[in-house]
């Protein structure tokens, strides 16, 4: 066999073809059966690792969920159907609201993802509001490719985070409006507290995040608020 | 690039394996997948991720291509190896999601993208399709542990300078104010630039006469 | 769902977030054929073709894909697409003007493995554009990817006839150009917002 092997590496030209050209078969059966070695392939690889990448996912969600809702530690998952919160599993797709419940069963606030568009790609976050406080208490970025160093101060910045502590978003009284929605403000102009101040240089991310939390806010507070028995009951299990 | 053929008895030289570190180095010398290396070197992490992916998909197609070469008909060489390729990258994407999401989010489309990486292509190409797997093989490593070191070398440079850490360490101290350009594009571009600047400089001095 | 409106998209991927500058892609040929203008302008015209192409036919594969919920098949057919894409330029260019298929030679089987060709499929599916926000992503990646070339040949051209120290000639001075060229337009943030 090593003289075949010789025999043939001595006399083959730069590339494997023979002096007639291949017939299509010959063609079409070597790629078919490479296709299928590849499609076995990549069909194993998928499922071998989705498992892990669910829970991947669900770990990290878990996570992002108890840091935006200070002093949650279990949570119950809704989804939004006809304006109010049912049971995730009876609006399958819907919008989830994350309820997060304190160690006594007590609702602590509620997580809910939102995107928009940022300054470079989509921006992701995911924002806790506390029914009880009228303000949301806590925001993460989960997904963003902004401009490093700037764009991605929404991430770390500490003053621009001190903005999610106790951001008010209050309904008005009579109605599913928001009372004073969410705006932005430049820095070291915040009087009032639904106003978020913006970081330098990082205007359009800030922008991002404001945009992304009043649209978000407009649409979910009022499905909270409309839904908060719901909410205490899952409570008390 | 480089064409050796030999034959299946002969036993793989170091040379083989060695030439892809430094000499025929894939980003340095032979200036092949440029795009990833400019743009997920950002940290070190990010970067030596990028390069152990890419390294697996080279050295698995090397190996499958070398296995096949004969069955394969030189009118479809290249769709074959692209599909092979397109395979470990799908594999790859997969299996980086599984261990880490965040280093996943980092390296975003890149992964998908190590399918056009014209180092793994051109491995393919020139060497696997026409030696032994042994030699692949080694080829393949070598080439992409070089690709790796490019990888490295920019991330670190660009991590430095440009956050003040490495690895996510913190190195300089809290005085040093990054360099955010190294963060961005236009800093991946003058610190590879400012590599082969240096790589050309100093070929220039061995070769010139004293 | 994005809700950019197309011109935003097409003035984003031209100008904002320009594939070669901003993004990194395409960056091989970026090097190897920036050295001429004329060759430049083909080459960006073909890529701009083939980018179109690639985009119509990956928004028909995401939808099929999805429909038999197969997101795993997604990089392998997009590069079929593409290099099936592109051997269609190259047998229209060598029937409609073969002096511009010898004009491009081995440029035109370059393009398949072109990584901004793939980025444009690969971003439009996972940024969810619908039909006519992906031809304008496509038509908007093209003509920057033209323009980076345009602009990195026009530079390299007159440099050819400047005193250039040896060491620093080549790829070296190229990236380093291409970093100013970068930062240059990075003063297209904030545009169309």
């Amino acid at each position: 066999m090593a003289h075949e092997a010789t025999a043939h590496t001595g006399s083959a030209p730069a590339a494997p073809v023979p002096a007639a050209g291949t017939s299509s078969t010959k063609m079409i059966m070597t790629m078919g059966t490479l296709g299928l070695v590849c499609a076995v392939l990549i069909v194993a690889a998928f499922q071998l690792t989705q498992p892990a990448i669910e829970r991947n996912k669900a770990a990290a969600l878990e996570r992002a969920v108890f840091d935006v809702i200070p002093g949650a530690t279990s949570k119950v998952v809704f989804a939004e159907k006809d304006g109010r919160l049912v049971p995730e599993s009876e609006a399958p797709g819907a919008l989830r609201y994350f309820a997060g419940y304190d160690d006594n069963q007590r609702l602590v606030g509620v997580a809910v993802e939102a995107s928009g568009q940022g300054f470079a790609d989509l921006v992701k976050v995911i924002f806790g509001y506390a029914p009880d406080r009228g303000a949301i208490v806590g925001m993460k970025v989960l997904e963003s490719h902004e401009t490093p160093g700037l764009g991605t101060k929404i991430e770390t910045d500490a003053a621009f985070r001190a903005n999610f502590e106790a951001l008010e978003v209050k309904l008005r009284a009579s109605g599913n409006d928001i009372e004073n929605p969410i705006v932005l403000v430049k820095p070291g102009k915040k009087t009032n507290p639904w106003e978020i101040e913006a970081i330098t240089g990082a205007t359009i991310s800030s922008t991002a995040v404001t945009n992304i939390l009043h649209n978000s806010t407009a649409r979910t507070v009022p499905v909270i608020m409309n839904s908060l028995q719901t909410l205490e009951a899952n409570g008390h299990e | 690039m480089s064409d050796h053929k030999v034959p299946a008895t002969q036993a793989p030289s170091a040379e083989t394996f060695l030439k892809g570190l430094w000499k025929e180095n894939p980003v340095f010398v032979m200036l092949l997948g440029m795009c990833p290396t400019l743009a997920v070197t950002n940290s070190v992490i990010n970067g030596l991720a990028m390069g152990l992916a890419t390294t697996f998909v080279l050295v698995m197609s090397s190996t499958i291509v070398s296995l096949a070469r004969r069955f394969i008909p030189g009118e479809i060489r290249i769709a074959s190896f692209i599909l092979i390729i397109a395979t470990f990258v799908t594999v790859v994407d997969y299996v980086i999601q599984a261990v880490s999401l965040d280093i996943y989010r980092a390296l975003g489309a890149f992964i998908s993208l190590i399918v056009v990486n014209c180092i793994i292509l051109g491995r393919a190409e020139a060497f696997a399709s026409k030696n032994p797997v042994r030699h692949s093989v080694l080829d393949a490593t070598g080439m992409g542990l070089g690709f790796t070191i490019a990888c490295f070398s920019l991330g670190a440079v660009r991590e430095l300078l440009g956050n003040g850490t490495f690895a996510g360490i913190p190195v300089l101290g809290s005085a040093f104010e990054p360099w955010t350009i190294m963060a961005l594009p236009g800093g991946a571009f003058f610190v590879l630039g400012g590599w082969l600047l240096l790589f050309s400089w100093l070929r220039e001095r061995k070769a010139a006469p004293a | 769902m994005n809700t950019a409106s197309p011109l935003q998209i097409f003035i984003d991927a031209c100008l904002i977030n320009n594939f070669v500058l901003s993004m990194f892609l395409g960056i091989c040929p970026f090097l190897g054929v920036s050295s001429k203008t004329d060759t430049a302008v083909r080459m960006g015209l073909a890529v701009i073709f083939v980018m179109l192409v690639s985009s119509l036919c990956a928004f028909g594969i995401h939808k099929a894909l999805i429909a038999i919920d197969a997101p795993y098949l997604h990089l392998i057919s997009y590069i079929v697409v593409i290099a099936s894409a592109v051997q269609l330029v190259e047998m229209f260019i060598k029937k409609f003007s073969p002096a511009l298929f010898r004009a491009l030679g081995i440029f035109l089987p370059l393009i398949t493995t072109n990584c901004a060709v793939l980025g444009v499929a690969l971003f439009q599916t996972s940024r969810e554009y619908h039909f006519v926000q992906a031809v304008f992503f496509a038509l908007g990646a093209g003509v920057g990817f033209t323009l980076a070339l345009l602009i990195m040949s026009g530079i390299r051209e007159r440099l050819e006839l400047a005193d250039v120290s040896s060491v620093v000639k080549g790829a070296a001075l190229t990236l380093m150009i291409a970093g100013v060229l970068s930062m240059g337009f990075m003063g297209f943030a904030g545009m169309g917002r």
